[in-house]
């Protein structure tokens, strides 16, 4: 519960975090390389995942350059079509979009948001790095094998992910597996250390109802990943062996173009469970840190304690719950018991409700604000339109019956690219241009970041939107070329040809964004510690950008909750979580 | 103020692209007429949330942005408009599923008298059964698939020696008459979908899954697979004929049964009808 104490003194608890032994290192190594500093190692997963999503960025446009004209490019043969959708779909989930939030945002803003000094096991968080870097380049490496990557959809079902119909298959898909299990054995290193220094290293007066939402998103994230990235190990394990030694986890009976296989008895709808028990918390796995970065974003730049906050750590607490028990809305017609569907439809939408009121909340956060229209709030705003779009037709594909026309089409690609691609990578351009400054002391440049903001939002949303009518139309996803096709008219061809000419652009916009990231880092306007005049911890740290340590000789004591905007009686518009009580406050 | 007005436009250009553009669902040819209600009643209530929430902000965001000298309102919650916003998002939400709920009911219920019919997916065609006069359809089994028997019927069952084999991968059927159909397959998932009929199942092998519907429109249509069967996907295409029944019993009779492939075995060659 919030601790609405109104005398000061009692808001302070006894000091409980015990002074860490922190390594410190010497040489160049140990300092930028091996370094078991968060905040480094934060850089060294953001920049990782960066890297890895621009390669996923040309995948798409080799995907939307075949979509939209069809044979006119000689090296994208149905092969490179299929590894590329793929590679670009795993590359975005895993390796990007789960590695930057956790391992990029999480590892940095935890320990600063928190007031400890490092994660608590600071070597393993090094490991951790280390193994998803590895299994990055595990999954690289599989575009220099005979065959090439697998091109078995990033779903990898089987029985086609290991047959001989599906690009890859030789040695493709067992790098692919691979590395999914290395991932994971990384992940987990990382996750235990976010979900444990929550918990066990926040400082003096932080109490947990005192943390910023993007902690808390973080950490249920965290915590969600604990619990779902085991089935997704399980079945990359079964499936692998299922590959390499012949068992039969997943394969029935089968005749491959007319050889019979020496597979029997296993069940292709196992391994469909087993991913979507990770695949659908993944959803919100990447979901939730955004949910919390832009509640944070939003509050700072609107001048405004995020409304409603006991709601909005309540709702982020009921929507991971209930994300665990949703993933059979993946499989409303794979064929399993068709009663399922009752049960998944229900969870499904009732998971609506916490997320509305999420949205609800964000947009009363706006209401008689004092709104500051900087490139991390456009990027937040951005982020509001594109969630609530890609969120409402979720509601469509959740609704057992209605997901039936739509399933497998182009609806689907557009609602999940809305909701979980686009979405999530404003809140990360958001949260660069705000936390910018604390990781180089320097601010990014305005007008090249707005200029980037409404190429990127107006072009993802003329991307994405439309798409979803091509669904309606009834146009299947994964087909590498419509050929004649008596119900898809000319002017779907048309719109194809829009959609991939706007993607192309945004795609290239992207360059701004770098021009503007390393410029900045050169010659950036000095910002100081807290441009944003911020109220949370990790804007109140004694240097900037903050050192080994984080907090010089003493931690910080903390006083009130994360969102002290505006408060009556204070003389600046905004109270730092660790500024001594101002006469007659009250702030949780 | 610039944020708003895009803000609106954004809204503006969304509302007239979903009501001007001539991208809509291919007109229907079955009895699910109730999955478009469905959806249509979906377009209505989401798009409106949709609309209402950034309008909002648009409001907000013009009327509310910096100017020198204001300072923004401190309020915390307000539980009672909280509780009144999660009250009405409930509601929206059990209007949306509650018919959705009753119409998959039918969708997994097939009507008592439905026919039978099976279809067979192979990387990449299509493959049908029909039963043949006793009305029943012979047990199967992928053990039993050879050059003559590309569908594994098992030959010891007499339940399936009159049975249709249809390996053309043109399915037809009587207009009007409820069907259930049998989906195997023999190597990897596919998806039986036809965009007219709105219904669509996958084919997985190891079990078998159905769905039903009753076509309602004379006409041919295409059957395409919608689940990712490797590098021939886009090319597994079968064509469903549904046509009154006169031509329907002409069509079968053309049909060879099973025990009639078995004989006119590996030559291939169609008998030409009997």
């Amino acid at each position: 519960m919030t601790d609405t104490t109104a005398r000061p003194s009692d808001a302070i608890p006894p000091a409980e975090t015990p002074e860490m032994e922190l390594f410190h290192s010497h040489g160049f190594w140990t300092s930028y390389v091996f370094c078991q500093d968060a905040k480094v190692i934060a850089i060294q997963y953001a920049g990782t995942a960066i890297a890895i999503g621009l390669v996923a960025l040309v995948m798409s446009w080799v995907i939307r350059l075949q979509l939209a004209f069809p044979g006119a490019f000689a090296f994208i043969d149905a092969q490179v079509y299929y590894q590329s959708v793929t590679m670009h779909g795993m590359i975005m989930v895993v390796y990007m979009l789960t590695a930057i939030f956790l391992g990029g945002f999480g590892n940095y803003l935890i320990p600063l948001m928190v007031g400890a000094r490092d994660m608590v096991f600071p070597f393993v968080n090094m490991l951790s790095y280390w193994i998803y870097l590895l299994a990055t380049l595990v999954l690289a490496a599989s575009y220099f094998v005979p065959g090439g990557p697998t091109g078995a959809g990033w779903t990898l079902y089987p029985p086609q992910a290991i047959l001989s119909g599906t690009p890859g298959h030789e040695y493709g898909i067992i790098l692919m597996l691979v590395s999914l299990v290395l991932f994971i054995v990384g992940f987990t290193m990382g996750g235990l250390n976010y979900v444990v220094t929550v918990l066990q290293a926040r400082t003096r007066g932080m109490t947990l109802m005192r943390m910023p939402l993007t902690v808390w998103g973080i950490l249920a994230a965290a915590v969600m990943a604990l619990l779902a990235f085991p089935g997704l190990f399980v079945a990359g394990v079964m499936l692998l062996l299922d590959r390499t030694l012949g068992t039969s986890f997943f394969m029935p009976a089968i005749v491959e173009f007319g050889e019979h296989k020496a597979y029997s008895g296993g069940s292709p709808i196992l391994f469909q469970h087993l991913f979507w028990f990770f695949g659908h918390p993944e959803v919100y796995i990447v979901a939730l840190p955004a949910f919390g970065v832009v509640s944070d974003l939003i509050s700072v730049h609107a001048r405004k304690n995020i409304f409603g906050y006991r709601m909005m750590v309540w709702a982020i607490v009921a929507i991971g719950v209930l994300s665990m028990v949703v993933w059979g809305h993946h499989m409303y017609v794979s064929g399993m018991d068709p009663l399922f569907g009752f049960f998944f439809a229900v969870t499904t939408l009732a998971i609506a409700v916490p997320t509305a009121l999420k949205v609800y909340n964000w947009s009363l956060t706006l209401w008689r604000a004092d709104i500051h229209f900087t490139t991390a709030m456009l990027f937040a705003l951005g982020f509001l339109v594109t969630f609530v779009n890609g969120g409402i037709t979720g509601l469509y594909l959740g609704n057992v019956i209605v997901d039936v026309p739509l399933s497998a089409t182009l609806f689907v690609v557009a609602h999940f690219h809305m909701v979980m691609g686009v979405a999530p990578v404003l809140v990360i351009f958001g949260a660069i241009y705000h936390w910018f400054p604390k990781m180089t002391g320097r601010l990014m440049d305005e007008t090249l970041g707005k200029i980037h903001f409404w190429i990127t939002f107006l072009g993802a949303y003329a991307v994405f939107f439309p798409m979803h009518y091509l669904g309606v139309l009834g146009m299947p996803r994964r087909f590498y070329e419509m050929g004649q096709t008596t119900f898809v008219p000319d002017s779907a061809n048309t719109l194809n040809i829009f959609i991939t000419v706007v993607a192309i652009v945004v795609g290239f916009a992207q360059a701004i964004f770098f021009y503007n990231l390393f410029k900045s880092l050169k010659s950036g306007r000095p910002s100081g510690g807290n441009p944003w005049r911020a109220a949370s911890l990790e804007w109140q740290t004694p240097e900037t950008p903050p050192g080994h340590g984080n907090w010089g000789p003493e931690l910080p004591v903390v006083y009130r909750w994360a969102y002290a905007y505006s408060v009556p009686g204070a003389k600046e518009d905004y109270l730092p979580q660790n500024a001594p009580p101002i006469e007659g406050e009250h702030s949780p | 103020m610039v944020v708003a007005l895009v803000m609106v436009l954004v809204i503006a250009a969304s509302l007239v692209f979903h009501f001007v553009g001539p991208w809509r669902a291919t007109p229907i040819a079955s009895n699910w007429g109730f999955i478009d209600d469905t959806m249509a009643l979906t377009f209505w209530i989401t798009g409106a949330g949709f609309v209402a929430v950034v309008l909002f902000v648009a409001y907000c965001l013009y009327r509310f942005g910096h100017r020198p000298g204001r300072r923004a309102a401190y309020e915390p919650e307000n539980q009672k408009l909280e509780a009144w916003l999660s009250a009405v998002t409930t509601i929206a939400v059990v209007v949306l599923l509650a018919p959705g709920l009753l119409v998959w009911a039918q969708y997994i219920t097939p009507p008592d008298g439905a026919a039978e019919v099976e279809a067979v997916g192979v990387q990449w065609s299509w493959s049908f059964r029909l039963p043949g006069a006793d009305n029943k359809l012979g047990a199967s089994d992928v053990r039993f698939i050879d050059a003559s028997n590309s569908l594994g019927v098992v030959p010891s069952d007499s339940r399936g020696q009159d049975d249709l084999v249809v390996t053309n991968g043109e399915l037809h059927l009587p207009v009007d008459k409820p069907v259930k159909v049998l989906l195997r397959s023999i190597d990897v998932l596919h998806d039986f979908y036809v965009p007219q009929i709105r219904a669509k199942m996958d084919l997985v092998p190891g079990l078998v899954s159905y769905f039903w519907f009753t076509p309602t429109k004379i006409g041919e249509y295409e059957i395409l697979c919608a689940a990712f069967c490797g590098t021939g996907h886009p090319q597994m295409r079968g064509k469903l004929v549904v046509e009154n029944e006169a031509d329907y019993a002409k069509w079968l009779q053309a049909q060879q049964t099973f025990e009639q492939t078995r004989k006119s075995d590996a030559g291939g060659e169609m008998r030409a009808s009997n």
